[in-house]
């Protein structure tokens, strides 16, 4: 059925774009992208990162979904993305509304739009979206003719700061919980749309598939602590389980990575090479989530490599994941990507965080062609009881023989990530890391003989995370949290020997706290979003736009009538018996796991990582029925064949 | 330590030169942009390129004077160095495919000449001006024509410029859009290369600096819409604009006949 209100929009976006900064973002045109038919879909997503086309157009969910939904018999998907400031205030002066970038759609014209959050501070760019495409900003002003509001990524693990604006949010991986979506919508659509919009939320409700925050009530006690999240009515799930994607080799996408025209973040293609990670950091919200591990086989690497370089011209491949060199057969693989591309101009990059001598081997491997610049590593903790406390379970001792081996192989430049605000923390402990890059140099020039060696200290503001052993900790209040970085700041520069060899980049402590307030807040804390883009918040991820005032303001305003303000939210610890706002939300950890490890963290104990010691029994893999999924494979590497790609 | 580039310098063993255009939305790519987008078709296309030495080697790839963006192109210059002999007509296919619609390869010789970058001399724009009544671009073409020098300002990477217009101005004349429905001017100039060099945006600048009424609608919005249509050498005694501007790849085709 042809709908004349899904027409482009790009004879009134054409006129506008001579106008703006870097108008090839909104062209779309990109090398792989899909063009399908409009007419003969019988369902239609839209997808949105809702950020900046640079920042969204290489994410690999939005990427690897778009190509899922675009294979499907009768689905059609196009992308969307945040556009800046100047092009949103010329398309509500000309009536332009918010428009896909494949075929220059109106996403208020799709059945679905689905919004991917890697982070909290997109929720204002997802207002504009669904402002711009005339779409209710309130989930339950909207009628029929509008797209069902779908979050999805991390921050989707605690949708109820945006519960009023969305219809619906997905946990955990979305390849198969699009597809078991788009099924739905399809027979709500096939019969006669049966009870409205209403009847369609209802069927994704009780399906599990997705929860949809319309159908929870949401009670109180009178100090402002939930009292419990109740389904609103019978047939609703009381908890909603996350989507956990098994045999990552089945679904090797995307098979033919987009290729932008604009310059973007990320100028390379990516292969994941596995989902999940065990190191269990307590700070890590994405480790926590996506549990189990579950590797891509070496052989569905190199296929991924070879395939992807040939359909995109790219000369750089980022083997991705949480943990790159812990994949079993990573050493493998490095070994047979770099004998593949010996002699080429494709470069291959591992995002390398992991501190030992290994991670130097696949690096020195990697970098067979070329330049040695520099190496990345996250002790994230200063001191050696801090990083017993969140289970970074690095000595001091591992880290400077780890950097001794990267200056004695070439590397002339050491990255350092910390974090400053962990729970527990005092000023030594954050003190400790100029002590640390202090010896990282000392040690840097005696192993390479060179005084040009340098090391930079990366470090910013902690944000305790919902389904981490951290949901319960108290955030660092950023007035502390920039006087600790201060002090580090001047011990640094203070030390004459090797200070001039330290560089030291910091973020300061306030956008932490609002990414604090929207990663562990409730319903309530949608009323200071609104308000906050009301006022004018957007693309808060970018200092140049981000504005803390303005958010404190909209805060007071907010939550003037509630018990509760943007400290309770953030600096406040929870205790045990306290009702999370994301505890209906399963995402298979056992909460009196977390509990245990919390304790444990306080006082100072470890925990392994269950890919090599027995189960801990963090509860993922009983309660979802998934299990761990490593090598080492007995599959083949494909021939390579000299003077070409695999 | 100390680590030797992977491999030497290996010089070209023939030399391209390519007409392509910048067609429809395409025409929003910046010039970065097409570079980015040109050495990736390149290799999806498998052509055997010729890379710089060093730590970074670098495809031989030289660009001429690329129009700016938003300027829609059906002439626009490059060069690339292979490490292979290649069929020129086969690399324009193999290329033009492998790039995405509306950046298309028209053209491709092989180098046979050394002054290619001196033949490009002039070019010839089509300036569609939607909104603006022809009789109005005409008064104010009269005038630009006139005048001896015409000023201009622009920004520029090193600041704003102060320059005139009108002597790299070969020719300009006006004609109604072909459809006639509603008031459209269409603005045809050949501009000479010159340094700063002189862009359509500068000729509007300067028509509405000496037109009757500066304000009359279509001068300001919607913007005009660029194409450049040729670009190379003058050629001697052309008289009218589409004489005037020659093939570039002219003088390799013919000596490859000879």
């Amino acid at each position: 059925m042809p709908t004349p209100h899904a027409d482009s929009v790009f004879p009134a976006l054409e006129a506008l774009l001579p106008l703006v900064q870097k108008p090839i973002q909104y062209v779309g045109g990109e090398v792989n992208a899909v063009a399908a038919d409009w007419d003969e879909a019988e369902v239609r997503w839209a997808l949105m990162y809702p950020d900046a086309y640079e920042v969204g157009a290489p994410n690999q969910g939005v990427q690897i979904l778009y190509e899922v939904l675009n294979g499907q018999p009768g689905v059609l998907c196009e992308r969307t993305y945040a556009v800046w400031p100047d092009l949103e205030a010329l398309m509500r002066e000309h009536g332009v509304p918010q428009f896909t970038v494949d075929d220059h759609r109106p996403v208020g014209a799709f059945d679905l739009l689905g919004l991917s959050f890697s982070t909290e501070l997109g929720y204002t760019n997802m207002l504009t979206a669904l402002d711009l495409a005339g779409i209710p900003l309130i989930a339950t002003d909207r009628d029929e003719s509008h797209p069902v509001v779908v979050a999805g990524g991390h921050a989707a693990f605690n949708p109820e700061p945006i519960a009023d604006f969305i219809d619906a949010a997905v946990l955990g991986d979305g390849e198969e919980a699009v597809l078991a979506l788009t099924e739905i919508v399809r027979a709500w659509k096939r019969d006669g749309r049966p009870d409205g919009r209403a009847g369609l939320l209802e069927s994704i409700a009780r399906s599990g598939v997705a929860y949809v925050p319309s159908m929870y009530d949401v009670e109180y006690l009178p100090d402002g602590r939930i009292r419990r999240v109740v389904p609103a009515h019978a047939g609703i799930p009381w908890r909603v389980a996350k989507h956990t994607l098994m045999d990552l080799d089945e679904w090797p996408y995307p098979k033919a990575p987009l290729v932008p025209l604009a310059e973007t973040v990320h100028e390379r293609m990516s292969v994941e090479i596995f989902r999940g990670c065990t190191r269990g950091c307590r700070f890590c919200q994405a480790g926590m989530i996506t549990r189990p591990v579950r590797e891509r086989s070496k052989t569905g690497i190199a296929e991924m490599v070879a395939n992807g370089l040939a359909k995109t011209g790219y000369e750089e491949v980022g083997l991705l994941s949480l943990s790159s060199a812990d994949h079993s057969e990573i050493a493998e693989t490095t070994t047979y990507l770099a004998d593949c591309y010996e002699g080429s101009q494709t470069s291959l990059s591992l995002p390398s965080t992991r501190v030992d001598a290994f991670n130097i081997d696949l690096a020195n491997e990697l970098s067979r062609n070329g330049r040695r610049s520099g190496l990345t590593f996250a002790p994230e903790g200063g001191s050696e009881r801090m990083r017993k406390v969140i289970n970074k379970q690095v000595t001091e001792e591992d880290l400077i023989r780890t950097v001794a081996t990267a200056y004695g192989a070439g590397w002339r430049q050491v990255k350092l990530y910390f974090m400053c605000g962990l729970p527990t923390e005092t000023d030594e402990d954050v003190l400790q890391i100029a002590r640390l890059a202090a010896e990282v140099i000392r040690v840097g020039r005696e192993v390479s003989g060179r005084r040009d060696i340098r090391c930079t200290v990366s470090i910013g503001g902690f944000v305790p995370k919902p389904h981490t052993p951290f949901q319960w900790a108290a955030q660092l209040d950023h007035e502390t949290t920039d006087a600790r970085l201060a002090k580090l700041r001047d011990a640094i520069r203070t030390n004459r020997e090797y200070g001039k060899s330290i560089g030291f980049r910091y973020h300061d402590g306030k956008p932490g706290i609002i990414e604090g307030l929207l990663s562990r807040g409730d319903r309530r804390v949608g009323r200071v979003i609104l308000q906050a883009w009301r006022d004018g918040a957007r693309f808060d991820g970018w200092s140049e736009h981000f504005d803390f005032d303005r958010w404190a303001a909209a805060a007071s305003t907010a939550l003037a009538d509630e018990p509760v303000d943007l400290d309770w939210f953030t600096t406040r610890e929870r205790e045990h018996a306290e009702v999370l706002p994301w505890d209906h939300l399963d995402s298979g950890l056992d909460r009196e796991w977390l509990w245990e490890d919390w304790q444990d963290a306080l006082d100072e104990v470890g925990v392994e990582d269950c890919r090599w010691t027995p189960c801990f029994d963090c509860g993922v893999c009983d309660q979802m029925g998934t299990s761990i999924q490593i090598g080492p494979t007995d599959l083949g590497l494909p021939e390579i064949r000299v003077g070409q790609p695999a | 330590m100390s680590r030797k580039p992977p491999r030497d310098h290996v010089a070209p063993v023939q030399r391209l030169r390519l007409r392509y255009a910048k067609r429809g939305r395409l025409r929003f790519a910046s010039h970065r942009d097409f570079q980015r987008a040109f050495e990736r078709a390149l290799r999806r296309a498998g052509v055997p390129m010729a890379y710089s030495a060093g730590f970074s080697p670098h495809p031989k790839i030289s660009y001429a004077n690329a129009a700016p963006t938003g300027t829609a192109s059906e002439a626009e210059y490059l060069e690339i160095g292979l490490s292979e002999e290649c069929d020129p007509e086969d690399v324009r296919r193999r290329v033009d495919e492998a790039l995405p619609p509306g950046l298309d390869i028209l053209d491709v010789v092989v180098a046979r000449t050394s002054d290619f970058a001196d033949r490009l001399q002039a070019s010839r724009w089509r300036i569609e001006l939607p909104g603006l009544a022809p009789e109005v671009a005409e008064q104010a073409v009269a005038s630009l024509l006139e005048a001896g020098e015409v000023m201009v300002d622009r920004l520029t990477k090193n600041g704003m410029r102060t320059f005139d217009v009108r002597a790299a101005l070969l020719t300009a004349r006006v004609a109604p859009a072909p459809d006639g429905a509603r008031p459209c001017a269409i603005l045809t100039v050949v501009l000479r290369q010159v340094t700063p060099s002189v862009r359509p945006d500068d000729i509007l600048t300067a028509l509405r600096s000496v037109a009757p009424s500066p304000v009359a609608p279509g001068w300001q919005t919607p913007p005009p819409l660029v194409t450049r249509e040729m670009q190379g050498p003058l050629a001697e005694g052309g008289s009218t604009d589409e004489a005037l501007v020659g093939d570039p790849l002219a003088a390799d085709r013919e000596a490859d006949q000879t």
